[in-house]
């Protein structure tokens, strides 16, 4: 079996789950009754009325959450492949990798120490 | 590689991204494009035998590296581009010749897989298993100074911080 073949009941599920995506939308436009206007376009905020436009300039805290995410993300995609030859790799690799969480996590303290996870 | 359907649907869908991204003047419709585009490269990998590449260039590409440039975008408020200013003559002129030049190395570089002597598919094994093995016996000096590089990224977010506060003691 070619790695293709083995895709393939992925390949499956991905078009159930787009020919769903457009058909309930498009079943509910066709059978639902159409009645468009007024308040219905509004933006509902709480019942609050919609004030100012939605893409506003963000603050810089969001990026400082972002970059940690890429952080561990890759950290994650270290330990996967790890994970797998773990056995294989016996205490040297057991070894390797402790070193490098090590480095991770010491500096995941230091950032959590110098008050970058804090929500002001 | 996997079949030539697959691989001749996921190039129009992967080139069209690119365009679109390129082409769109709403940056966060952009960084959408360039999500289409990175999944479909993604499934290439998949059909060139690489699954493990494959799952990275999602997480970390489509998910982690996007996210940053929504962030990005929306941190400057650069979401709705002016019309662009072109340089006039000379940009175009420069564009024709890089992409001569680029059009050119890639045919001269395909050509050579015609003859038969080229197998990418057997050439290497890229299981997630391979993989580990090869990054943490033989190349674990680098893999190590990759967790380096990830604390020079931590300091950033520090310095970050510092200037902020330095700020709003002032």
């Amino acid at each position: 079996m070619t790695i293709a073949q083995l895709y393939i009941p992925v390949a499956v599920l991905f078009g159930i789950s787009i020919f769903f995506a457009l058909l309930l939308p498009i079943l509910s436009k066709i059978l639902g009754p159409n009645r468009p206007g007024g308040r219905k376009g509004e933006a509902y905020e709480s019942g609050i009325v919609a004030v100012g436009n939605a893409q506003k300039r963000l603050p810089v805290k969001f990026y400082r959450i972002a970059i940690l995410f890429i952080l561990f993300d890759i950290d994650i995609i270290f330990l996967f492949p790890y994970a797998i030859a773990m056995k294989k790799l016996g205490l040297f690799g057991l070894w390797s990798m402790l070193i490098f969480v090590v480095i991770f996590v010491l500096g995941d303290i230091w950032v959590w120490k110098r008050g970058v996870l804090e929500w002001e | 590689m996997g079949h030539p359907i697959v691989f001749l649907i996921l190039a129009t869908v992967a080139v069209f991204a690119a365009i679109g991204m390129l082409t769109s003047r709403n940056a966060v419709h952009s960084a959408l494009y360039l999500v289409l585009n990175f999944c479909t490269v993604a499934v290439f990998y998949l059909v060139l035998n690489a699954p493990f590449i494959s799952m990275v260039q999602i997480t970390v590409y489509a998910g982690a590296i996007v996210v940053l440039f929504l962030f990005v975008i929306m941190l400057l408020g650069a979401d709705q581009l002016p019309k662009a200013s072109s340089n006039g003559g000379l940009q175009y002129i420069l564009a024709i010749f890089a992409t001569a030049g680029l059009a050119t190395a890639l045919i001269l570089q395909l050509s050579g897989f015609g003859d038969g002597t080229a197998k990418p598919e057997s050439a290497l094994d890229a299981s997630p298993e391979a993989i580990g093995t090869l990054l943490f016996q033989d190349y674990v000096f680098p893999f190590e100074i990759t967790s380096l590089i990830l604390l020079v990224a931590m300091m950033s977010l520090i310095v970050f911080k510092a200037q902020k506060r330095k700020k709003q003691d002032g």
